[in-house]
């Protein structure tokens, strides 16, 4: 073998590593840092020399996390309005996405139309009437008030994940139940809910993770911590007279690693579903 | 519309009756909170409508227009928008695609890249601001750190002040953060290139460049046309990392929309203002769905 050609692949090899390890570390280093901050005392932080692993290893500032910022309604308040939309969410979408994939009728292209346009609608568009329409209603700074907006703009990505889903299941299956002369409520509960768990399990992570991420409309809507989600409560994080890095970054790191943990044992179906929503075949 | 027979009494409904019942709570709903609004939003626009003067609501047509097309902030929101978004996505489109290509193939480890890889993506756009407002932080960042330490820089550049230093650390951590869907996007098009056009190129002699322009790149076409315009939408729409991070330095559409509106309280003026962002991602939709073309096939 020419001497030359065995040196180029080395070469070669060696930039795919350096290229592996950029990648790998510019991916991970900002959650590390912030780990690493969370755990220092405020001299170690707000100090010119800057230390890559704690001098001195603290954990109050995740302890001030909870007592003196009360983060846990924050996270309370997160997981109850990203539930309830998640649950509102499949639910409607659910039997909407049965009908767009099964059934034939007149005006299925205007219902689709109109689920594509909200997915490409800029929410900020329609912050306004929203505020009036939530304070009218009495819901500004209420769940409900964010679950509702919330369940409307998840409703494409659910319809969209749910009806590619259904597509897949043979039609075999209710042509021959209701030969038998099951009932249309019957076929739905008996053979194409259980069928279709997979399906909203996947559609389900990706609009919780959706609406737990969300910032504009929590921002607007939401006034007093008895609300706050957590990207809001986030934003707020300030001291009387400096931020509080230390104590920041815990919160940080305390909200991103359950996500993580989840995001990576759920790999697959995540992705699956994120391009499954964005490839067209 | 078909009507089923009354096999045991009970499919009395025709398929057209159960579809409208199936679908109406999402329509319902789709239309009140999303399609109607928007009609109130242009309503809105067209008026004087302050929230600290409710009395003084009237109907003024497109004076709102007029001054927001007069302003000097509302064109440089404008330009800021634009070239972030231009620049991010190319950034983004280049560093996703080099991702996917390395992800493509087999290697030791190749499990931990992918995981680490998703991680930008798994953490919410607001903590990764805070997180990257730490790490820009003038006096005591690590950014700064290492710069000086390496000679690169005498002083801190405080990143986040002034518009330039704070336009690039924008871009830099919206790449970071999107950077994994777009590879994920372009790599689950990878896959599903036929290996067998490259073994045909190779025996009839071709090398990596070749294959990679006429092979890859054109049957990645359609992904790469919905993995850009996904994005370019999504981009154009910035909010959470100049609100959060820079406090509206530079300002974005998004942000001196929601500033005119949730702070200053103008709706009026800042409804205008959403219809102008609505008008420009609506054009760039359009687009977008006829490039898609049709296909729906039932």
């Amino acid at each position: 073998m020419n001497p030359a050609t065995g040196i180029k692949k080395k070469i070669l090899r060696l930039n795919s590593l350096l290229i592996v390890f950029a990648v790998v570390f510019t991916s991970v280093f900002p959650l590390y840092w912030a780990a690493n901050t969370s755990f220092k005392t405020r001299n170690e932080i707000f100090n010119q020399e800057q230390t890559f692993f704690p001098k001195t290893f603290i954990f109050s500032n995740y302890i001030e996390v909870f007592e003196g910022r009360k983060f846990e309604r924050n996270i309370l308040n997160s997981v109850i309005i990203a539930g309830g939309t998640t649950i509102f969410s499949l639910s409607v979408g659910l039997f909407c996405a049965y009908a767009l994939a099964r059934l034939k009728f007149r005006g299925k292209y205007f219902v689709l139309s109109a689920i594509l346009v909200v997915s490409m609608f800029p929410q900020i568009s329609i912050l306004s009437p929203l505020f009036i329409l939530l304070r009218n209603l009495r819901l500004l700074n209420t769940y409900g008030g964010l679950i509702l907006p919330y369940t409307t703009f998840s409703l494409p990505l659910t319809i969209w994940l749910l009806t590619n889903y259904f597509r897949e299941i043979p039609f075999g299956l209710e042509e021959a139940a209701r030969i038998d002369g099951a009932s249309y409520y019957q076929i739905l509960s008996r053979i194409i809910l259980p069928l279709a768990v997979p399906g909203l399990v996947t559609s389900g992570m990706l609009v919780f993770i959706q609406t737990w991420n969300e910032f504009l409309f929590a921002l607007a809507f939401t006034i007093t911590d008895k609300t706050k989600t957590i990207p809001v409560a986030i934003a707020h994080f300030q001291g009387q007279y400096e931020t509080p890095w230390g104590t920041l970054m815990a919160a940080t790191v305390i909200v991103t690693l359950p996500l993580i943990i989840l995001v990576l044992f759920m790999q697959k179906r995540i992705v699956s579903g994120l391009t499954a929503g964005g490839i067209k075949e | 519309m078909k009507k089923k027979e009354k096999t045991k009494g009970q499919n009395r409904l025709s398929e057209g009756k159960l579809a409208i019942i199936l679908i109406s709570p999402a329509l319902i709903i789709i239309l009140a909170i999303a399609i109607f609004p928007l009609l109130q939003t242009v309503s809105y626009s067209m008026q004087y409508f302050d929230l600290r003067f409710p009395l003084k609501q009237e109907f003024i047509g497109f004076q709102n227009y007029g001054r927001m097309l007069h302003n000097r902030v509302f064109w440089d929101a404008t330009w800021n928008t634009v070239f972030f978004t231009v620049v991010s996505v190319s950034l983004e489109f280049a560093a996703g695609l080099l991702i996917a290509l390395l992800l493509h193939r087999k290697f030791i480890g190749r499990g931990i890249v992918r995981a680490s890889v998703l991680v930008p993506w798994a953490i919410p756009t607001v903590i990764s601001a805070r997180m990257w407002q730490w790490m820009y932080h003038d006096q005591f960042g690590i950014i700064n750190y290492v710069f000086i330490k390496f000679g690169i820089i005498k002083e801190g550049i405080v990143w986040l002040q002034n518009p330039e230093t704070s336009m690039i650390s924008i871009i830099i951590t919206d790449v970071w953060k999107t950077t994994p869907f777009m590879a994920l996007m372009l790599l689950a098009g990878l896959q599903l290139i036929n290996k067998n056009m490259y073994e045909s190129a190779n025996i009839d002699g071709a090398n990596s460049i070749q294959k990679f322009f006429h092979i890859t790149i054109p049957i990645l076409k359609p992904t790469i046309m919905v993995a850009l315009i996904f994005r370019t939408l999504d981009a154009f729409r910035i909010f959470d990392l100049v609100k959060v991070m820079s406090y509206g330095r530079p300002p974005t559409l998004a942000y001196i929309n929601y500033e005119n509106l949730i702070q200053f309280l103008k709706f009026g003026y800042g409804s205008a203002i959403s219809i102008f962002i609505f008008i420009f991602i609506f054009i760039f939709a359009f687009i977008y769905m006829k490039s898609l073309g049709k296909k729906f096939e039932r």
